[in-house]
């Protein structure tokens, strides 16, 4: 698929759509539950000092994802 | 049932808890809901100054325990941790799901905010999988209509299956009729149909292939649909759940290795 990204790369500020996710197992679980299914608009709020976690805002709630985590979504930037 | 400083020595989730489920004069309500939601507002608003807290044995999870008293009906409620899932990715969600799983209370009330539906649904979807006596509160409903969100409770109940109270917990509204409403599920006089959740083709028919088993291996004490599911899922701590509380299940412990067994295949039939 054209323009997808990985979410740790969406710059602050903008907004992305979720496409895939990499992960399986539990961290798949976790993803889903935190709302992140495919379709989902996600935007990145702010990124910690170090540049990690960062802070996405989905689906009416600010949750911070680690790197490990956002690398392994799929998102297309809108 | 005692509420006394000694309750948090004893085992809560487990065949020795402090909670008599065997007298028929004492239902067993669990609260459920996402952390924020109000939860602990409804709690303290039904139980007063009659409630204890402590530890889930051997957690450091706190667990709050109280009693009511409608309509010359005795009632505990069990504040379950405060959790997004059931899914059973931290030990919070672990200590709720083995309460309303093995523990089985009489209701779940599943406290949702009605400013946040969407998300919170998530979490009262999977507690209708595991048993249909919920009751869902939809609360900070001064929240919503602040926001300018109108919450349809008429058409949510329809949908759910389940019935919905609509509450703003902070002010006691809505809870006489909470508290009503349960009266009326823990004693059958309303029968919630949750909604069934029908998912892809494959998983649906692995699911025909294997629920008939364990509904022989599990009878009517967990739902069989649903512990399929968590198989497919690979869901390796609700094995390790039901090994644990075997000794409620002794018919299952035979057959353990055979669900472990589905769990393995499964798991690498989908996702591998
Ligand atoms: N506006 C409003 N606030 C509420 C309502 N119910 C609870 N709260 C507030 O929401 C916050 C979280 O409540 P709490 O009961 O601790 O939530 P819990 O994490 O689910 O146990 C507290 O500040 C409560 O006073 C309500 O119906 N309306
Ligand atoms: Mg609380």
């Amino acid at each position: 698929m054209e323009h997808e990204l990985h979410l740790c790369d969406l710059p602050v500020g903008s907004i992305g759509k979720v496409t895939r996710l990499l992960a399986i197992g539990l961290p798949r679980r976790r993803m889903l539950d935190l709302g992140l299914i495919p379709g989902t608009k996600i935007e990145c709020v702010r990124r910690s000092p170090l540049g990690d976690p960062t802070a996405f805002h989905i689906r009416g709630a600010i949750i911070a994802l680690r790197y490990e985590e956002s690398q392994q979504i799929l998102i297309k930037p809108l | 049932m005692k509420l006394t400083h000694r309750s948090s020595e004893k085992k809560v989730n487990g065949r020795n808890n402090n909670i008599d489920f065997s007298d028929p004069n004492i239902k067993i309500i669990a609260l459920a809901g996402n952390p924020n939601t109000g939860k602990s507002t409804v709690f303290n608003s039904l139980t007063g100054l009659n409630q204890h807290t402590g530890n889930w044995a051997g957690k450091t999870v706190t667990h709050a325990k109280g009693s009511f008293y409608y309509r010359n009906q005795h009632y505990v409620l069990v504040d379950l941790p405060g959790t997004y899932s059931l899914l059973a990715n931290s030990v919070e969600e672990q200590v709720a799901r083995d309460f309303i799983c093995f523990n089985q209370p009489h209701a779940t009330i599943v406290v949702l905010d009605a400013t946040c539906l969407e998300r919170n649904l998530n979490l009262a979807l999977q507690i209708m999988e595991i048993t249909p006596h919920v009751i869902i509160c939809i609360n900070l409903l001064d929240e919503a209509q602040r926001k300018g969100y109108f919450i349809d409770l008429n058409s949510l109940n329809i949908q759910l299956g389940v019935p919905v109270v609509g509450t703003i917990a902070r002010e006691g509204k809505g809870l006489e009729h909470l508290k009503d409403i349960t009266y009326q599920v823990v004693n059958n006089l309303i029968t919630p149909k949750p909604a069934k959740l029908i998912y892809s083709s494959d998983i649906e028919r692995t699911l025909e292939k294997i629920t008939p088993q364990l509904e022989k291996l599990l009878g009517e004490r967990i739902n069989a649909r649903w512990v399929g599911l968590r198989l497919i899922d690979g869901d390796q701590s609700l094995l390790n759940a039901i090994y644990e509380h075997i000794d409620t299940f002794p018919e299952l412990k035979k057959e353990s290795e055979v669900l472990k067994h589905y769990g393995e295949t499964k798991q690498s039939n989908i996702l591998g």
